[in-house]
């Protein structure tokens, strides 16, 4: 099965990457962009065939070291 | 005494502290301990340098954080053995969960290497005995993320048990945010643990100890340190 985790610092938290990014595309005409966050994306290819399982072994993994719960927030999909 | 500096791939300021600790003690140079040991010799002052362990992968510290030897450091810190976490060693501790909160990006996404003020917070401690309350002293900074994240509750908690070594401030002692380099919550530049015997901080005491390499604020940190151990 292949999972995909989404890590982005928490709301709240000043993201100064997707402030930059924000800025620059001000700058190259994109109207209207209110706010950018900037995150990570990490594809996990799992043995695991149970869907349930599948999930949990990458909340724990996100837990353990994907993400950093104190300043970010992490979502998880699994398929296939 | 038994002094140990724990080398990731990566630690750049693990020579740097370990000449700083050297003159001070009696015991002999302190050694340096490779990242993929299981156990640890006994120790009487374990440090967590600065560097790029793992080139910052993922996040700054999360790797060396898993590291083999970390689990016998935390074991060491939870039996009160001292731990100096410096920069990276920072990043490292916080990632452990050594100290509370953790350390993104600068502000200003840039890279910051100057000198700054930092004003001692609490001197009751063994590595801040050495300064009076309030004082000021100067050590450099250099990097690139080191804004000090933790949520308010935390940051009460911080202030009210005195956990907080040092803030960024101005040349007379003004904590403002024009002298928070890294747009640190409460301008924190260090830390302590609950019980005070890990200090985490972002700037570099083993830089500020030799008068021909910009100033020696940092001796005070150290001699206070290995007197507290001796």
């Amino acid at each position: 099965m292949r999972a995909r985790v989404r890590i982005t610092l928490k709301d709240g938290i000043l993201d100064p990457q997707g402030k930059a990014i924000a800025q620059a595309l001000g700058r190259l005409g994109f109207e209207g962009v209110e706010a950018v966050r900037q995150g990570k994306y990490i594809e996990i290819e799992l043995a695991e065939t149970n869907h349930v399982k599948a999930r949990a072994q990458v909340e724990d993994m996100c837990a353990q070291l994907l993400a950093n719960t104190v300043m970010e927030e992490y979502s998880v999909e699994v398929d296939g | 005494m038994n002094l140990g500096v724990i080398v990731f791939p990566g630690s750049n300021c693990d020579r740097d502290v370990q000449v700083a600790l050297s003159p001070r003690q009696s015991g002999g140079e302190p050694s340096m301990i490779w990242h993929r040991e299981n156990t640890l010799p006994a120790l009487d002052l374990i440090v967590l340098p600065g560097g790029y362990s793992y080139g910052d992968y993922l996040r700054s510290g999360a790797m060396a954080a898993h590291s083999p030897v970390m689990r016998a450091v935390v074991e060491a810190a939870q039996a009160g053995i001292p731990i100096l976490a410096i920069c990276n060693g920072f990043q490292i501790a916080a990632e452990a969960g050594l100290v509370p909160g953790g350390l993104i990006a600068n502000e200003n996404r840039k890279f910051i290497c100057r000198d700054v003020d930092l004003r001692v917070e609490n001197s009751d401690s063994r590595f801040t005995s050495g300064y009076q309350n309030g004082q000021i002293v100067r050590y450099p900074i250099a990097h690139h993320d080191g804004n000090y994240y933790a949520d308010e509750e935390t940051l009460n908690r911080l202030e009210g048990e005195g956990q907080i070594a040092f803030r960024y401030c101005s040349a007379d002692g003004a904590v403002t945010d024009a002298d928070n380099p890294n747009g640190s919550s409460r301008n924190i530049a260090g830390v302590f643990n609950q019980s005070r015997n890990v200090l985490a901080l972002m700037p570099h005491p083993e830089r500020a100890a030799d008068s021909r390499l910009g100033g020696c604020d940092g001796h005070a940190l150290f001699d206070a340190l290995l007197a507290s151990l001796s």
